[in-house]
């Protein structure tokens, strides 16, 4: 058995403890919008937060996860409404959509880190997470909208 | 998005069916009041809550295509895939225009398969240029019932009546088309001849078709986790599996297999042996479990011994020593332009310049990989999956089944990207298969990375034989372009083919491109089919097909002519495109012809000021231009590729991307811009960063640890313009990928005097450039 906390509130499983975490969010808890890609942690997909670091869910045991907090693009805005979400509608991220949430939870992460990120920030942070429909000048773009908005920059944001 | 709501409702299939038809499944509606911010409690049936309802009777349907409630709602039913394009609400943008419908009312309900759609096929860029005429006819007729009911309801004639925005207006007295529907319950529907007939708006009327300030429909669901894509499909008992995939693509048979390591995993089930009726998936073995988790690691397990198809040795090089061996050969092919004087030209010519491209396989890797739901419900198959094409897979899987077309359907879902991955629906047959050997049961197959990309329906490599005649005055009296390559729709779609000028049936995606729109004389285009590439994979449709690659071939030999010729490569390419003879164009698709690509390539000269600019050591611009995929459906698209060539590593940074696009009228400007981007971008990736190489009969990469498509930090600058156009609107999904790589490898020539014919180019092919040089 191993408990955790997911978005919010306490969630106990019993799999094996060697079951990615992507698997458990996916079929046991049934949240969705958390994406299966590559499977070895290099397409940035499947990324989560663990205690407020982005972590690529595929390749995370769920036995590391006891007594972890978890945050999955479903929970961190219950209306949906993180201001990185709003940009990402606002500049019309997505495409297919199908990395986007995983994006989405890497720029979220990387805003914590660098409030007001370099174009060299964003690549280097954004490096892992794989656009296959190649949004990428967008994904920038919204980064820099976003810590903007963040800072108060009436200019920008 | 709720597609799974079905599960819910009534046990009568039929009568499901009857009310799904309307109740759709509604985009703009999923938004953050139906999301939750956390899990229901927990089991592997969760499915997704649509909370809204429209009433089941009640509602107008002037055409299949749309229908308006009583409530004002309009429903547009897409049978196009969503799968990155915002297809749905470019098409929907369409017919609610013409019906001067409040877009605000308006919903998209992307369809499952029934014969009364058509042809079900997302692909070829094709969608706004096909649906165009339809949506706006059924637009139009939406407007006329609308304006006679509404008259009607208001005591007047339909010519006192003005519409816009939902509302029928006359003489100061104004309803809404829900009122129409629900108060006088108008029932005049049209057929196609009808329709045709009805008045379109001019252009000058337009307030959505162009409207750059509506959002794409499908975005918000895709930034909140409720998308629902194929691989996300449940229901209530399904069974996870994954294919223990043969070694080879074709002609592997099972030995035996072993399953005593498979069974100490938890939650393995058994395996299954495929055989396939249809013969598209092959030596397939399917392990099923409890869990994908347990799926994943039975399979591992799992120990099958096959006897190997004959393909077991085949490398890419042999494919293309075939491929060139085919070009030799006089006999063979199909002849697409055969025009007379060919030979003569060629031997009396004063000089001929002959090269040879090379481009290599290049692997799909849409991120969500192939997958399927599948079980059989009162004697109905269903396939729940992502797809491309769905009026080419379901007689193949009625084959493998060996059911009538009838008890299969096919329920639609949205794609983790298509590129043309999806057009091929072969992955749905071993789900299927899976089902049936389990009396219905349902069965969710999901492939890993590593075995999609196995199973793979990638881009051919090939191999184009490019020859010039000129005579003593250096003008150009013929040219012969040959290219040998995989076909995929001879695979996949014979029926599909065209036809050649010698009568002869011919992929059209595996020399589209070839048959360019410069005036070169007396032309000719062969293409050849590679039968050991055929034998070795199962060719795959890539996004620009095979534009992506003739490209490479027609548009790097022309600045190299232009260079031998002492000619500015942009100017050179403008005194060919004189649109006279074949290339003048016709309408309502090609309306003059090769002007319309020499007015793109002078606005690109314009804007990246050509041949005016002083740029650093080792830096260099270089062009390319194409009609997009197809002759028939021309979009005029230029590039200027602004590159810098590191001499010590060979190392080619693109530094930006200058892109001027005549594509007739945009229905959607920033989803437009959106194609635009990630076409080019795909362009570059395939220039630069990704391609795979067949080993053994298989395409040697398995992931991303050794295939690498563009990230984030190679994307450079770009600049993406439309020349204003009142033309019918073309494709905008490929075109961009089409002339990124020779405009790279022209500028690579203009930067460091290297030129080079095998795509991708890498860093070790530009030092062996250096090193020659």
């Amino acid at each position: 058995m191993t408990t955790f906390r997911l978005n919010g509130r306490e969630v106990t499983v019993d799999v094996p403890g060697d079951t990615p975490l992507l698997w458990v969010i996916r079929d046991e808890v049934g949240l969705t919008g958390t994406k299966f890609g590559c499977g070895i942690g290099m397409c940035g997909a499947c990324t989560i937060h663990i205690g407020g670091r982005a972590t690529r869910s595929c390749v995370t045991p769920i036995s590391a996860a006891e007594g972890a907090d978890i945050t999955t693009i479903e929970g961190i805005d219950p209306e949906g409404n993180h201001p990185v979400q709003q940009v990402w509608r606002e500049i019309q991220v997505p495409q297919c959509g199908y990395c986007q949430s995983g994006q989405i939870m890497q720029a979220i992460s990387l805003l914590k880190d660098y409030p007001s990120p370099t174009d060299e920030e964003i690549d280097a942070v954004m490096a892992g997470s794989l656009c296959r429909c190649m949004t990428y000048i967008r994904i920038r773009e919204a980064i820099k909208k976003a810590a903007a908005t963040a800072r108060g920059d009436a200019s920008n944001g | 998005m709720g597609r799974l709501n079905r599960f819910r409702l009534g046990k009568d299939g039929r009568r499901e069916q009857a009310s799904l038809s309307r109740r759709g499944f509604l985009v703009t509606s999923l938004g953050a009041g139906v999301m939750f911010g956390f899990a229901r409690p927990s089991s592997a049936n969760q499915i997704f809550p649509l909370d809204r309802s429209l009433p089941d009777d009640g509602a107008f349907e002037p055409t299949i295509w749309c229908s308006i409630a009583p409530d004002g709602e309009i429903t547009v039913n897409i049978i196009r895939a969503e799968m990155g394009q915002h297809i749905g609400t470019a098409l929907a943008r369409i017919i609610a225009d013409e019906m001067e419908a409040d877009w605000s009312k308006v919903r998209i309900n992307y369809v499952d398969t029934d014969p009364k759609w058509g042809l079900m096929v997302t692909g070829g860029s094709w969608s706004v240029w096909m649906t165009w005429d339809v949506f706006r006819q059924a637009g139009a007729a939406t407007r006329t019932a609308m304006v006679e009911e509404g008259a009607r309801l208001l005591g007047t004639t339909p010519d006192k009546c003005t519409v816009a925005n939902s509302i029928v207006s006359a003489g100061g007295k104004q309803i809404s088309f829900g009122d129409i529907v629900a108060k006088g319950h108008p029932s005049h529907s049209f057929t196609p001849e009808e329709m045709a007939k009805l008045p379109l708006k001019p252009a000058s009327e337009r307030r959505l078709i162009g409207n750059a300030e509506l959002k794409a429909l499908d975005i918000p669901a895709k930034t909140n986790g409720t998308a629902i894509y194929g691989i996300d499909a449940k229901v209530e008992g399904m069974l996870y599996a994954r294919p223990k995939m043969p070694p080879t693509r074709y002609g592997s048979k099972v030995r035996s297999v072993d399953d005593t390591d498979a069974k100490k995993i938890k939650g393995y089930v058994r395996y299954l042996l495929i055989e396939d009726p249809s013969e598209v998936v092959q030596g397939w073995v399917v392990v099923l479990a409890e869990s994908y988790s347990a799926a994943i690691r039975a399979t591992d397990a799992l120990k099958v011994d096959w006897t190997p198809g004959e393909t077991i040795h085949t490398s890419e090089r042999d494919i293309q020593d075939r491929g060139r061996e085919l070009i030799s050969n006089k006999e063979g092919g199909v002849y697409i332009f055969n025009d007379d004087g060919v030979d003569q030209a060629f031997s009396s010519a004063h000089t001929v310049m002959e090269q040879e491209y090379t481009c290599a396989s290049v692997l799909h890797y849409q991120l969500e990989p192939t997958n399927a739901l599948a079980f059989e419900k009162d004697g109905v198959y269903e396939i729940h999956a992502g797809n491309q094409w769905q009026s080419l897979i379901l007689p193949t899987l009625a084959k493998s089944l060996q059911v009538p077309e009838s008890k299969v359907i096919l329920r639609s879902y949205l794609l983790g990207g298509g590129f043309g991955r999806r057009l091929n629906g072969d992955y749905m047959i071993p789900a299927a298969l899976a089902s049936k050997a389990l009396g219905g049961k349902p069965v969710k197959l999901i492939l890993t990375r590593s075995d999609d990309m196995q199973f793979d329906s990638f881009r051919s490599p090939s191999v184009q034989r490019v020859r010039m005649a000129f005579d003593s005055s250096d003008k150009i009296t013929s040219m012969d372009y040959q290219a040998a390559a995989g076909w995929p729709t001879g695979v996949m779609a014979e029926a599909f083919m065209e036809k050649g000028v010698d009568g002869k049936p011919y992929d059209q995606f595996a020399i589209a491109g070839g048959d360019h729109w410069y005036e070169v004389g007396a032309f000719r285009v062969r293409a050849l089919r590679n039968d050991l590439a055929e034998k070795t994979f199962r060719p795959g449709w890539l996004r620009s097909v095979s534009p992506g690659w003739t490209s490479w071939g027609v548009e790097c030999f022309l600045d190299e002519v232009a260079h031998r010729q002492k000619k500015d490569p942009a100017q050179f390419r403008l005194e060919l495109l004189t649109a006279q003879g074949r290339n003048k164009g016709q309408a309502p698709d090609s309306v003059g012809g090769a002007l319309r690509q020499a007015a793109v390539v002078r606005r690109l000269m314009e804007k990246v000021n050509w041949g005016k600019t002083t740029l650093p050591k080792d830096t260099a611009m270089g062009l390319a231009t194409t009609a997009g995929q197809e002759r028939g459906m021309p979009t005029w698209i230029g590039c200027v590729a602004q590159v810098h060539v590191d001499r010590s590593t060979g190392v080619v940074t693109c530094q930006k991307l200058t892109i001027v696009v005549d594509a007739g009228t945009v229905v959607d400007p920033d989803g437009a811009k959106a194609q635009t981007e990630g076409a080019a971008l795909w362009g570059l990736s395939m220039a630069l960063f990704e391609n795979t190489e067949i080993v053994n009969g298989m395409p040697v990469d398995r992931n991303l640890n050794t295939y690498t498509p563009l990230r984030i930090a190679d994307t450079p600058e770009m600049d993406i313009e439309f020349l204003p156009s009142t033309e019918k609107p073309m494709g905008l999904g490929e075109p961009g990928t089409t002339v990124v790589g020779p405009a790279i490898g022209n500028a690579i020539f203009n930067a460091v005097g290297v030129r080079l014919r095998h795509m991708p180019v890498r860093p070790a092919d530009v030092l062996r450039g250096l090193q020659n040089s």
